[in-house]
């Protein structure tokens, strides 16, 4: 009986141990990046580093400026593309069509949200980028590029995200709205997406996280060229690009650099979730 | 001014959401099928089997497919035990508190991190710091801390959805807290565990960024978990990036996307299966 005693406290210790491996993981995470990338800001200067136009590492100037413009002006258009789309699609499925239909489409996106970010990538150098030169001009691989090839890589998170926030949605609500008269569609834009706002909102946050933190489909289609776009047919380079172009061959204050470039990023990343998460703790709150 | 009739405003609504859906699935059916229009064709038992030559410009891709089945494999291995750990505390072991929320929001965090950032991560710890090198091991334990956050999340969503009297069941013969999760809770949540792993399984199989820094680029054959290997995804990021052989790099995709999808499609089956059960 002791022994048996004795084996309980073991496992419970144990497994409290085991349930903080994710926050140690992200807090060592953030340490080391914060570690490699703190001295250069302090050394350089935020201000320097991030308001600078000039990537020039030989000559010691490292302004990162453009590469953030460029990570807002992708994930921007990204949003543009893959927010419209995802929920119109999210509100087609749940809504319009019946049951069997939803369950055969969404596993069927949902599977492809597998497909490789290199296979995206590969796909916009091949296809998409030869069609913007030729029927818009520029380069080709451009903003644009970036922002379309992005755009289809979050629709399976938006659509995944606002299929259930909408699922959630009691059907209580939707025979009220419909029992007063409302059609199928002023229900759903009048009640339905008013109910699983929040939800909806926290998947496009999420597709923004992703968005903003992809690098190699973006590395592929986007051009890499260090400067402030002026038209979306401009090539542009991301900080997650710049970050995987150049930590190859970096050395010294080039290489803390990139990881402050990469500080950048975290802080932008954890801006989106703590955000995300907000949304989310609301919708329950709601319930 | 006139007022545009209820119905045939449902109507557009509706024409324009169907439209939208079919060009989603349009475009991501398009992706699949143009690889594997291009790529099937140059698969064969050598281009699987055989060692590449010349940087990959010729010969097979066989290296890189032992890495892409190893990689994955050592990351489950390493997750499994922290990610389902977890999930049992914070099923079994504690109630709803402001410790779960941190827990919770750790969690969420961590899979919201691109890989890039892993990748960082894992060339100053593991590389670097730990002096494993370029190698299986590094790119293992850094697959392993991307893909905790989805083994949690789904063995959380497994647990829960055993039922509650199975364990006041096994509580009422007289099992221990541990005999119940061991013998009960576990068996009943084993097919919503294994849908986790086989998309954690999925996406190791589709990461670059992360693993270019971690566990290198190497093309030889690996012989030990200290060598660097190249998987499929590396392989073909490279070859297309630099040109290398554009049969080849289509030969890879077409690997890379079979593989991808069938274990994502497992991964479904199971949950499928498993709602059904429970439902």
């Amino acid at each position: 009986m002791k022994s048996h005693n004795l084996r309980e406290k073991g496992v419970q210790y144990l497994l409290t141990a085991l349930a903080f491996s994710a926050l140690f993981g992200l807090l060592l995470i953030a340490l080391f990046i914060l570690k490699e990338g703190l001295p250069f800001l302090t050394q350089v200067g935020l201000k320097d580093f991030i308001f600078a136009h000039d990537w020039e590492p030989q000559s010691g100037k490292f302004g990162i400026y453009p590469m953030i413009i460029a990570s807002l002006w992708v994930t921007f258009g990204a949003m543009l593309i893959g927010a419209p789309l995802g929920i119109a699609c999210a509100v087609f499925l749940t809504e319009f069509v019946p049951r069997p239909v939803m369950h055969t489409i969404k596993p069927m996106i949902e599977l492809l949200a597998g497909i490789p970010s290199v296979i995206y990538g590969f796909i916009g150098v091949i296809v998409l980028a030869p069609l913007i030169r030729t029927h818009l001009g520029g380069p080709g691989l451009s903003l644009l590029a970036a922002s379309i090839i992005l755009g289809i890589m979050i629709l399976p998170t938006i659509i995944s995200i606002s299929t259930d926030a909408i699922n959630a949605v009691p059907n209580s609500y939707r025979e009220g709205s419909r029992a007063l008269g409302a059609t199928r569609w002023q229900t759903v834009y009048m009640v339905v997406l008013k109910a699983a706002r929040s939800g909806i909102i926290s998947g496009v946050i999420l597709g923004m996280g992703r968005a903003i933190g992809e690098t190699m489909a973006v590395i592929m289609v986007a051009g890499n060229a260090v400067k402030v776009p002026g038209t979306a047919l401009d090539s542009v380079r991301t900080l997650t690009a710049n970050i995987a172009l150049e930590m190859g061959y970096a050395v010294g204050l080039h290489r803390s650099a990139l990881f402050a470039t990469g500080v950048v990023l975290f802080i932008f990343i954890m801006l989106l979730n703590t955000l995300a998460s907000a949304f989310v703790k609301q919708e329950i709150r709601r319930r | 001014m006139m007022r545009i009739p209820a119905k045939v405003n449902q109507a557009a609504a509706a024409t324009v959401m169907a439209l939208a859906t079919l060009l989603t699935l349009a475009v991501l059916i398009f992706i699949v099928v143009f690889i594997l229009e291009k790529g099937l064709p140059i698969l064969s038992r050598t281009f699987l089997f055989s060692v590449p030559r010349d940087m990959g410009k010729a010969g097979g891709i066989f290296p890189t497919i032992l890495a892409t089945i190893i990689l994955p494999l050592l990351a489950i291995a390493l997750a499994l035990p922290l990610g389902v750990g977890t999930a049992i505390y914070l099923t079994e072991y504690t109630r709803e508190s402001r410790l779960t929320r941190i827990i919770r929001f750790g969690n969420d965090c961590l899979a919201g991190i691109p890989s890039i950032i892993f990748g960082l991560f894992g060339f100053l710890f593991f590389v670097t710091l730990l002096e494993m090198g370029w190698s299986l091991l590094s790119g293992g334990l850094t697959l392993a801390l991307m893909i905790l956050p989805t083994i949690i999340r789904t063995s959380e969503e497994a647990i829960k959805s055993v039922p509650t009297s199975y364990r006041e069941v096994s509580f009422s013969l007289g099992a221990t807290r541990w005999r119940t999760i061991q013998r009960v809770v576990l068996p009943n949540a084993l097919p919503g565990i294994l849908t986790g792993v086989m998309l954690g399984i999925g996406r190791s199989i589709g990461e670059t960024a992360a693993l270019i820094f971690t566990a290198g680029s190497s093309l030889r054959l690996p012989q030990s978990l200290f060598d660097s290997s190249r998987t499929m995804s590396v392989h073909f990021y490279i070859l297309a990036r630099e040109g290398l052989s554009t049969e080849n790099a289509y030969g890879t995709a077409a690997v890379l996307i079979l593989s991808v999808l069938s274990v994502n499609a497992v991964a479904y089956y199971l949950m499928h299966r498993y709602m059904k059960k429970n439902a």
